[in-house]
């Protein structure tokens, strides 16, 4: 059994950061990823990110991904395993890691679980068919590895990932039919949407998918309209030929590996789905396992970097190795982060948060 | 509209430019319709024209007298929301971001394109410039008939 103070699950831009903070606290620090890169999704965003210079605005996903990597990578306190699966976790701390293809524990005083989130699907007729993506295939086998998807896509889902990668695809030299958006607005913003409308892809928000039509791979999609109650408008059936469909429906907290240890965990909407109960430290209900990123909530990469500082200061305070600037840092990001749910878009994380809060103090 | 299309109104369009006598200069017409965390607008301006705030969740206002039109903004705004609108006799020349491959040359006649994506005019390439700086994201220099000033927002290649 290998022991270290502190072991992150994830490297993405949540774990990154609270690894940043925690070797900076003079932790002993395992990150594990099972990924053969760290970055997370960054690696595969090549848009320019919002937010301030705090989250590294401006700057493209992939870079931001470097300079969280670059910011980590020369410490001596700091031990990074890619390529390997957390497949275990348990109560006293002790973690089992598949890695080059032998079974590795580890023991940690403080586990971080920064998981990130999985890709909703959506339920229709053939939609196992080939050609049938989630949009995180779709960026990884475009922007990771450059190989195009199809000819003629189809996105569903016009959250802020359903209109980058719209944009991602136009760029690649990828014809994209349409957006089709069940719900009767945009989700994501509003920048972004005028961005891909002005390059000629149609919006089609109260509308559907109904059915994908193929014989051995997709050939074409049935769309429909829906009305204000949502139902289906008999009649207004359309059918879009295409050889690929791209499904941006939202996400889901990577919540599974701390139901091994039997936290204490609630279905939280507004968040995206079922995550971890947490105090002000995001420690769970597991005493010295803690949560931090998309896995205790979908928000944007920005939210997650802040989120992941905090944690990896709250985590090294907590295990009395205090970052020597500790209550300062803390007092600012919990301004940033603050500040980037100041808005419209931040109301609902707000809401579920207030929900997380109310569960953990009753 | 902007809601269901992506597509912003008239109005929406019209509040974000300055009096026609002002667009002798080049001048910043920023086009961020909702309240969203960001600010590398107000922050990248060199002559802080661009004002935001400290809540980075309101829309940037600009100060058509300080604004210099030098573009800096352009290529600073994720969302590509800014362009730069100047009128120059009969034409209106315009600064915008452009992040396709491959970039015209100047001198070359693009289409002119609407917000809503279509065609509407030639549009005249006179100059692209891309710097380290711009992190690819090019700035291209177009005019295009001066009655396309309020439609007119990015180019397509033939």
């Amino acid at each position: 059994m290998i022991k270290k103070e502190l072991i992150i699950i994830g490297g993405g831009p949540a774990g990154l950061s609270a690894a940043k903070m925690a070797v900076d606290s003079n932790l002993d620090v395992l990150l594990i990823d099972r990924s053969p890169s760290l970055g997370g999704q960054l690696i595969k965003q090549t848009h320019k990110f919002f937010g301030s210079k705090k989250q590294n605005a401006k700057m493209r996903g992939i870079d931001i991904a470097k300079k969280l990597i670059n910011d980590v990578k020369d410490y001596k306190n700091l031990e990074i395993l890619s390529n390997a699966t957390v497949v275990g976790l348990y109560l006293d701390k002790v973690l089992t890691v598949f890695y080059d293809g032998k079974y590795v524990r580890y023991q940690a005083d403080a586990v971080i679980v920064a998981t990130g989130a999985s890709e909703k699907f959506l339920a229709f007729e053939n939609n196992d068919l080939p050609g049938i993506y989630g949009a995180g295939a779709i960026q990884t086998l475009m922007n990771v590895y450059g190989v195009l998807p199809g000819k003629d896509v189809l996105m569903i889902g016009s959250g802020n990932i359903g209109l980058i990668v719209t944009y991602q695809l136009l760029q690649a030299g990828v014809n994209v039919k349409g957006i089709v958006e069940a719900a009767p607005k945009i989700g994501g913003y509003k920048v972004h949407a005028s961005k891909v409308r002005r390059l000629g892809v149609p919006i089609m928000t109260s509308t559907t998918i109904k059915r994908a039509v193929g014989k051995d791979c997709l050939e074409a999609v049935e769309i429909i309209s829906l009305d204000e109650k949502w139902q289906e408008i008999p009649g207004t059936n359309k059918i879009i030929d295409v050889d690929t469909l791209c499904i941006s429906v939202g996400l889901s907290p990577m919540h599974q590996i701390l139901s091994m240890v039997n936290a204490k965990m609630k279905y939280i909407p507004e968040l995206g789905g079922v995550v971890a109960v947490v105090d002000d430290i995001n420690q769970t209900s597991v005493e010295s396992i803690f949560v931090c990123g998309d896995a205790l909530g979908i928000e944007e990469a920005s939210s997650a970097m802040m989120e992941g500082y905090l944690t990896g200061l709250n985590v090294a305070k907590y295990l009395r190795k205090p970052h020597p600037d500790s209550e300062n840092l803390i007092h600012n990001y919990h301004q940033e982060l603050d500040l980037l749910r100041n808005g419209p878009f931040g109301q609902k994380t707000l809401i579920g948060l207030q929900k997380l809060k109310e569960t953990s103090h009753a | 509209m902007l809601n269901q299309t992506g597509i912003p109104s008239k109005d929406q369009v019209l509040s974000r430019f300055p009096k026609e006598n002002d667009l002798l200069k080049p001048k910043a017409i920023l086009e961020c319709y909702e309240d969203i965390p960001c600010n590398p607008c107000a922050t990248s301006c060199p002559f802080d024209a661009i004002d935001i705030g400290e809540n980075i969740n309101k829309q940037p206002v600009l100060d058509v007298d300080k604004c210099t039109g030098c573009s800096v903004c352009v290529t600073s705004c994720p969302g590509l929301a800014i362009s730069v609108a100047q009128l120059v006799g009969e034409k209106a020349v315009f600064k915008i971001p452009y992040e396709f491959i491959p970039l015209p040359n100047p001198n070359d006649i693009w289409k002119g394109v609407n917000r809503a994506g279509e065609v509407i005019c030639d549009a005249t390439i006179e100059k692209v410039v891309s710097s380290k700086i711009m992190d690819r994201t090019a700035l291209l220099t177009v005019s295009v008939p001066r009655n396309y000033l309020h439609e007119f927002i990015t180019v397509r290649k033939p």
